[in-house]
């Protein structure tokens, strides 16, 4: 065991500094959750409008163009946002975690790095020539520009999901004693901070998210339609030759993504078991050591003895951790001893009386709300299959309706996912992992920055961010509500160098 | 500590992305501001929007790899300069936001109030952010108010200046403690108002390299042929200032004299009607104008204005060895890559805009009126 803090400042918990602290995790919470609700609908749809892209190449069909057209645009609309919101979350670590930054920097700046290198400049690029290239490029070339830039956006989801998964359960690092810094391990231990267990589950977990939300957007888009398109032009043939094809797309999306984001969710779950036993403990809502634990649906978080109410499948909850109902092997550890066992371990570090719980009624609730809205996904894909099952088409607005109630689901899933994985983390910014390297986020806040300081930049950005979701609320709404005009012209391509550029202004 | 060789490469590397940051996003910013300085009609908006719309995120990216290089290869920069500029990056990064939505949800509602909103936006925050990035950069320059110590309750505790170096531990580490106002000087302010002055010029030479023959693109030449004569006085006198009052190092006349040279030519092509020339050199300019900059700060990250023992040196700063390595690697193999597919994005549309081929109907839905269909 290591008897030197990391990175002690020799701050103690003033109320002062105390307050800089909570606001720098307002902001770092708030900025997070609206920069990742751009983020899987564009890494998402990026693949799904370049499949319908390539369905127009394959088929010559003008009608999938205006389908890419249609779907491209809302592509453009979230994805600008997306970046936006997304330099905030560069820049944070060294604005309001710089003694984070200085603790994992040698480690957690790489892959920032390499995100950048070899995913933001592909994203940017060739979404420039994208949106501008048409008419200019080749059929082929302007296709490959729509393909690269969703290769851009999965390669971004990697190097970042690898730099979270750090946080959660260091590997490839160990810490230097004359510094009290992180440290990689030669050059060996990057492959490891790239390629783990953790690592490699979250970019499961979370791509298959990321393709649940959207494909949930194009389907629900689509049988809305369906009815729409019926009731305004008279006829079944947009609904029949429009809709009815991609809401096949969206709802392939959803089922296999919903079936691989619940496994990997099951997996990940029992993962968490092992690296992070407290979190583990307080999503699962494990309050007594013991075997054979039942599933609790609902309880009261402030009094743990109140009322609780489970599910009536004797052990399942054991089963989720462990894969066993019943027996020595489904013995679930309680928070409370899972505290106690942390509290002897880091006594020399952080003292007897540091609380290694996460807030219990967050990562209890936030684990349901996921998981419950995963499960309601899966089902309402195969629902969406069976509405236009055979040579059916999904004639009923009231059935659009319910479908445009859907959209926000996966994205809730999607927020309460990363609440549960970041508070459920608490009170670790780096929890410990190999070669004991870990810190406390009391520890990794910049003390340099006032709590005025945080307050005004909370305070702009909440403004700036609601001011902006309005109007990228409004532009989606208005875009959904145009649909696709079947009779508008389609881009010819032409490659020649004398051919109209595409005014995109 | 001496610095090793990787260091000394990271540290060209990181500034051969502030080159390429502040000589792309340079035109990109100038153009910004011209938007409601230069262009008199939607048209003349237009094209200079079609003519930076494909490039604009790309080289934005430029910055998003420099922090992350930063980052990454000297993690104590990074940390002591994001945290102790903290309320200057957050009108950058406010600025920046407003930015990517003007250009990218401009073209999305036909209406000409929605587009004079946004472009007001977009040219209002590229004036201020153009400022900012010379008086970040000048702040570089001169040295901020950089100290060993910690803080303890708040309050900050620095070390004595002639016990740095056998204090800095994991206790006492560089932190700027002036704050915001402390970055603004006459000499920084200086440097602000002249990076405002070499964008200006940088996009009026951007607009007249890619617009054709026209009112629109003369206009843009004769802006260029003005404001440059503006800047590259600010850029003498601050330079001059930088050069005989802050730098490290006295070879930095070297740099300096090149960027004369670099900006004198750019002013002497654009007075002969050579558009293309003028804006390759004054491109070169920019990017000899961080090179001098680099060699000012060298051998540190971070100049300490109050006792040079405080200054934040390379070494100091430095990720470890395997670090730098595995960046190396990733830098070697992907940098040429990337510069070749965006020096492709500028060739697939070299073409230049011809104001005249603008279309009337401007692109967009409106925002009330939902098309009709009219096979009802």
């Amino acid at each position: 065991m290591r008897t030197i803090v990391p990175n002690f400042t020799g701050r103690p918990k003033g109320a002062h500094v105390l307050d800089a602290l909570d606001l720098a995790r307002w902001q770092f919470g708030i900025t997070t959750v609206y920069h990742f609700l751009q983020v899987p609908l564009t890494i998402g749809l990026a693949t799904l409008v370049a499949i319908m892209q390539t369905k127009t190449r394959k088929t010559g069909d003008p009608k999938w163009q205006r389908v890419t057209d249609f779907f491209g645009k809302i592509l453009i609309i979230n994805f600008a946002l997306g970046v936006a919101t997304g330099i905030v979350q560069e820049f944070q670590f060294g604005m309001n975690w710089s003694e984070y930054s200085r603790f994992v920097g040698d480690i957690f700046g790489a892959p920032l790095a390499f995100e950048a290198l070899l995913a933001f400049f592909l994203e940017s690029t060739f979404l420039g020539l994208w949106i501008f290239g048409k008419g200019r490029l080749s059929p082929k070339v302007h296709n490959l520009t729509i393909w690269l830039f969703a290769a851009g956006t999965a390669i971004s989801a990697f190097f970042i999901l690898a730099a979270n998964a750090f946080m959660q359960y260091p590997k490839g690092a160990s810490v230097n004693p004359d510094t009290g810094r992180a440290e990689l391990d030669g050059m060996g231990g990057f492959l490891k901070v790239l390629f783990n267990e953790t690592s490699l589950f979250q970019f499961v977990h979370t791509m298959s998210a990321a393709f649940l939300v959207a494909g949930t957007v194009v389907a629900a888009i689509s049988i809305w339609w369906m009815a729409r398109s019926i009731r305004i032009t008279g006829d079944e043939k947009e609904a029949r030759g429009y809709w009815k094809p991609v809401a096949k797309i969206g709802l392939t999306s959803m089922l296999i993504s919903s079936i691989v984001v619940i496994g990997s969710g099951h997996f990940m779950g029992q993962h968490i078991g092992d690296i992070q036993p407290a979190k583990a403990a307080a999503m699962m809502g494990t309050m007594e050591s013991g075997e054979s634990h039942n599933l609790t649906l609902i309880m009261d978080t402030r009094d743990t003895d109140g009322f609780q109410l489970d599910v009536p499948i004797p052990g399942l909850e054991s089963f989720m951790a462990t894969n066993h109902f019943a027996g020595e092997e489904s013995f679930l550890p309680s928070l409370d001893d899972v505290n106690a066992e942390l509290q002897e371990k880091y006594a020399d570090v952080y003292g007897p009386d540091q609380d290694y719980r996460p807030n219990l009624t967050v990562a209890f609730y936030s684990f349901r709300i996921m998981m419950g809205l995963g499960f309601l996904m899966l089902g309402v894909s195969l629902l969406g299959f069976w509405l236009i099952r055979g040579d059916k088409i999904s004639r009923s607005e009231g059935w659009g309706k319910f479908w445009l109630w859907m959209i926000p689901m996966p994205f809730i899933a999607s927020s309460f996912g990363w609440i549960l994985q970041e508070m459920g983390r608490q009170p670790w910014v780096v929890v410990p992992g190999e070669n004991n390297v870990f810190l406390l986020t009391d520890f990794g806040v910049s003390s340099s920055v006032s709590a005025a300081s945080v307050l005004t930049s909370m305070l702009v950005f909440t403004l700036l961010y609601t001011g902006l979701g309005v109007v990228w609320i409004a532009l989606l709404r208005r875009y959904a509500l145009e649909g696709i005009n079947t009779k508008s012209k389609v881009v010819e391509y032409d490659s020649t160098t004398e051919a109209q550029p595409n005014f995109v202004y | 500590m001496d610095l090793s060789f990787i260091q000394l490469l990271w540290f060209i590397l990181i500034g051969v992305l502030w080159m390429g940051y502040i000589a792309l996003e340079g035109f990109g910013f100038g153009v910004g501001i011209l938007l409601k300085g230069l262009a008199r009609n939607e048209k003349e908006r237009r094209a200079s929007l079609n003519a930076i719309g494909p490039h604009w995120d790309g080289n934005e990216v430029w910055l998003i790899t420099a922090g992350g290089a930063t980052f990454a290869a000297f993690p104590e920069w990074y940390a002591t300069m994001f945290s102790g500029m903290y309320l200057a990056l957050v009108v950058i990064l406010v600025c920046l936001i407003f930015r990517i939505c003007a250009l990218e949800w401009r073209k999305m509602i036909n209406s000409p109030r929605w587009r004079n909103t946004w472009d007001w936006i977009n040219a209002t925050v590229c004036f201020v952010v153009s400022i900012l990035w010379g008086v970040a950069f000048s702040n570089f320059v001169q040295g901020m108010k950089i100290e060993v110590g910690h803080y303890e309750d708040g309050v900050f505790q620095a070390v004595p200046a002639d016990q740095v170096n056998t204090s800095l531990d994991a206790v006492d580490k560089h932190f700027l403690t002036g704050g915001f106002f402390s970055l603004l000087t006459p000499f920084t302010i200086l440097g602000g108002v002249m990076m405002l002055a070499l964008f200006i010029s940088h996009g009026a030479l951007f607009i007249s390299i890619k617009t054709a023959t026209g009112d629109f693109h003369n206009r843009a030449q004769a802006l260029a042929k003005k404001s440059m004569g503006v800047a590259i006085i600010l850029v003498v006198v601050w330079a001059l200032w930088a050069q005989l009052s802050y730098t490290n190092n006295a070879i930095s006349w070297l740099p300096l004299g090149l960027t004369a040279v670099a900006f004198v030519a750019a002013w002497i092509f654009i007075q002969n009607g050579s558009e293309v020339k003028a804006f390759v050199a004054h491109f070169v300019g920019l990017a000899l104008a961080v090179v001098f900059i680099w060699f000012t700060i060298f051998p540190d990250a971070m100049k300490s204005s109050i006792d040079p023992a405080y200054s934040l040196t390379l070494a100091q700063a430095s990720a470890t060895a395997p670090t730098q390595t595995i960046m190396t690697i990733a830098a070697v193999v992907f940098v040429p890559i990337i510069l070749g597919y965006t020096i492709w994005a500028y060739k697939v549309f070299a073409r230049r805009i011809n104001v005249d081929d603008i279309p009337e109907e401007a692109s967009g839905i409106d925002y009330k009126q939902i098309r009709t269909f009219d096979n009802v």
